[in-house]
């Protein structure tokens, strides 16, 4: 079965519902793996154990990004090349990065608190990552405003790739703007300068929980799908019932 | 109980809509009102149900509950069909029958007997405008009031809807109550009344107004 | 289940399930929090001084959103007609429709205020006070707005009208709201007397505006 042939939704369900079993025991296995070496990681000299919320921050803004990454591919599949699981796709996949986002700014919040002496800050770099999440629950609103999920995933096309600017404005804010928030140190020219014991623990928690988004995303757009067939069901017995 | 009118007038947007209409209905009484588009019947039945004052003439009611108004013993069945579309069909008329202080447990029966009764849980939106109109007219039927005022009532509805209107307003009238309709063609009801308000338009120069106080079709419109 | 309940819950069901839900209110509200350090500046010390002002009026904001749909909705669909034939007093209804729009749209505000005002530096302890005062003053917006509501109900562009007509009358209730919330975050000014004040003028709205809204709505029967 050729990837293109998923594009139908009734075998792209009997797929994901193949994979899934496979995908969310594969995450499990990562997770916890990737956390038996957060632990072995050793504390900052200034922070203490606190660092070790970067382990979760890090990651989960990383895939807030990706996600809304995805979003702007599944935007273009629906405007440009029409596929059919397009916006099946970018509607399962908003309420996932607005969690992931959310969570970022929640963890970022606390881990800043004790050395800021303040929860937020109107830094560049938390604001553009704020406005990313309002971005997100915009998104959410406009699904749910439309009732035609196809006319909604035209209009919600257009918002995802108007809203693709802050990407790059999130990761070269710390850059641009003299900001509070510390500047790039993984994914920069010239390497990363992060030592190995972190770094590796890093990018495992990223590995983990890229394996949860893929999976919940896959539950998601099931779920999608399955709701669209209950409301054409439903169309279909209104107009039955004579 | 009866429904008297003398003389009503109405004025519209600075128009003078009709004028000189008069008529008796008594319980067990059906009247169409009828009339070419734009000669006030929607008006006629706005004034009654009391969302319009008359610009002369009287309304008064013999008989009835004299605590209540007209409008509050009477139903208004509107060209709009107040349906709210996320709610569900029977969610709609739940909501209708603990308004209007009727039993609630007639709601599934009264679904069926509009032939809405299988899909009595989808919501609303899904319906079409026929079966909007129905969901209205059960309203009618769920809750009891002696009046009814029908505006085109049948303008939607199918072959099977139109006859199954004619049955209910049939044992409407059966059951005491009054009829008072708006419609281009014919009710289907045996010794019906009829108003036509072509007759009753004012003459807007020379002061001098054609129709007086009859309610008989007589005469004819000079333009 | 009695008329004016039967009227509440349906209101209630209809704003949780259309379009945004409860949601879009509190949305609105922190957006417009956000939108104040571009304007302002990131200025913490600043920011947590008028804090509970911003966040004030951006719940007097979010809350006016809601209110043209309020009769406008019933009105174009024919049920504003029946609900006037019924047989609860007009006054009543209104009261109810007004009950149902605070809950779907003020609660959702007051409990999401403590973490937006997290956002503009405005200490926990501090909240508690902000919180009360907008438990307090936001049914004052709902029940004056529902008056702008009423007169607005039958002009096509309601909403900028509506908004022109409550907002100079809700002019007490933001004054009184916020000097009770800045007593409450930076005292020295006693908590006390501004929120008595604003009890009074919460329960004053509950009684006057069902009533001024009622007469609005009855001048339509030409």
């Amino acid at each position: 079965m050729r990837i293109s042939e998923l594009a139908n939704p009734s075998r792209f369900v009997r797929a994901a519902n193949l994979v899934m079993p496979w995908l969310s025991g594969a995450a499990a296995i990562v997770f916890a793996f990737a956390l038996y070496r957060a632990m072995l990681a050793p504390d900052d000299y200034q922070q203490g154990a606190t660092v070790k919320i970067m382990f979760l921050h890090v990651p989960s803004a990383w895939l807030g990004m990706l996600c809304w990454a995805l979003m702007t591919v599944a935007a273009l599949g629906t405007l440009v090349w029409c596929h059919p699981l397009a916006d099946v796709t970018a509607k399962a996949a908003a309420p996932l990065g607005a969690a992931f986002t959310l969570l970022c700014l929640v963890t970022g919040s606390l881990w800043g608190r004790p050395e800021w002496g303040t929860y937020w800050v109107w830094d560049a770099r938390l604001t553009s990552e704020l406005i990313l999440f309002l971005l997100y629950l915009g998104v959410i609103a406009l699904w749910r405003t439309v009732e035609d999920p196809s006319r909604a995933a035209r209009a919600v096309a257009i918002l995802t790739l108007v809203g693709a600017i802050d990407l790059p404005i999130i990761k070269f804010s710390v850059d641009w703007w003299n900001t509070l928030h510390q500047g790039a140190s993984v994914l920069r020219v010239g390497g990363s300068t992060i030592d190995p014991t972190i770094l590796i623990p890093l990018l495992l928690m990223t590995a983990a929980f890229t394996l949860l988004f893929v999976t919940l995303l896959l539950a998601a757009m099931r779920n999608e799908i399955l709701r669209r067939r209950v409301r054409t069901l439903r169309l279909l017995q209104a107009s039955v019932a004579g | 109980m009866r429904v008297n009118a003398v003389d009503l007038a109405c004025r519209r947007g600075g128009r003078d809509v009709f004028a000189g209409v008069s008529f008796q209905l008594a319980r067990g009484e059906a009247l169409a009102v009828t009339g070419r588009n734009g000669a006030g019947k929607s008006s006629l039945l706005r004034i009654i149900g009391g969302f319009i004052r008359p610009a002369g003439g009287r309304l008064w009611l013999d008989g009835g509950d004299p605590e209540l108004s007209i409008a509050e013993q009477a139903h208004y069945l509107g060209h709009q069909d107040a349906v709210k579309p996320s709610l569900s069909v029977a969610e709609n008329l739940h909501f209708w029958t603990a308004f209007f202080g009727a039993d609630a447990r007639k709601v599934q029966d009264t679904l069926e007997r509009v032939g809405l009764g299988a899909i009595a849980a989808l919501p609303a939106a899904y319906l079409s405008a026929g079966q909007r109109r129905r969901l209205s007219i059960g309203r009618l039927l769920a809750v009891k009031r002696p009046i009814w005022l029908l505006d085109e009532p049948s303008s939607t509805l199918d072959a099977a809807g139109r006859d199954r209107l004619t049955d209910f307003m049939k044992s409407h009238l059966a059951g005491g109550g009054l009829i008072l309709a708006a419609t281009h063609g014919a009710l289907g009801l045996s010794g019906t009344q009829e108003l036509s308000l072509d007759q009753k338009i004012p003459l807007p120069v020379s002061g001098d107004n054609l129709g007086g106080g009859s309610e008989a079709k007589v005469g004819a419109v000079t333009p | 289940m009695t008329p004016l309940s039967a009227l509440l819950v349906r209101d209630m069901r209809i704003a949780i399930r259309v379009g945004g839900g409860a949601l879009i209110g509190v949305l609105f509200f922190v957006v417009v929090v956000t939108l104040t350090p571009f304007a302002i500046g990131p200025d913490l010390a600043l920011l947590k001084r008028i804090g509970p002002a911003i966040l004030w009026l951006a719940a007097l904001l979010a809350s006016l959103l809601a209110l043209d749909r309020l009769f406008a909705s019933d009105h174009e669909d024919g049920s504003l007609d029946l609900i006037l034939t019924g047989r609860a007093p007009l006054e009543l209804v209104i009261a109810a429709k007004g009950l149902a729009h605070w809950l779907t749209t003020a609660v959702p505000l007051i409990v999401a205020a403590p973490l937006i005002g997290l956002l503009l530096n405005i200490e926990p302890p501090a909240q508690a006070g902000l919180v009360l005062t907008l438990l307090v003053g936001t049914p004052a917006l709902t029940f004056i707005g529902i008056v702008g509501a009423a007169i607005a109900v039958t002009l096509r562009r309601g909403g900028l009208l509506l908004a022109i007509i409550v907002l100079p009358l809700t002019v007490p209730v933001l004054i009184f709201g916020v000097a009770a919330a800045n007593a409450a975050v930076a005292g020295p000014a006693p908590f006390g007397t501004p929120f008595t004040v604003l009890c009074a003028l919460t329960l004053a709205s509950l009684v006057i505006g069902p009533f001024a809204a009622a007469a609005a709505l009855r001048l339509d029967i030409e």
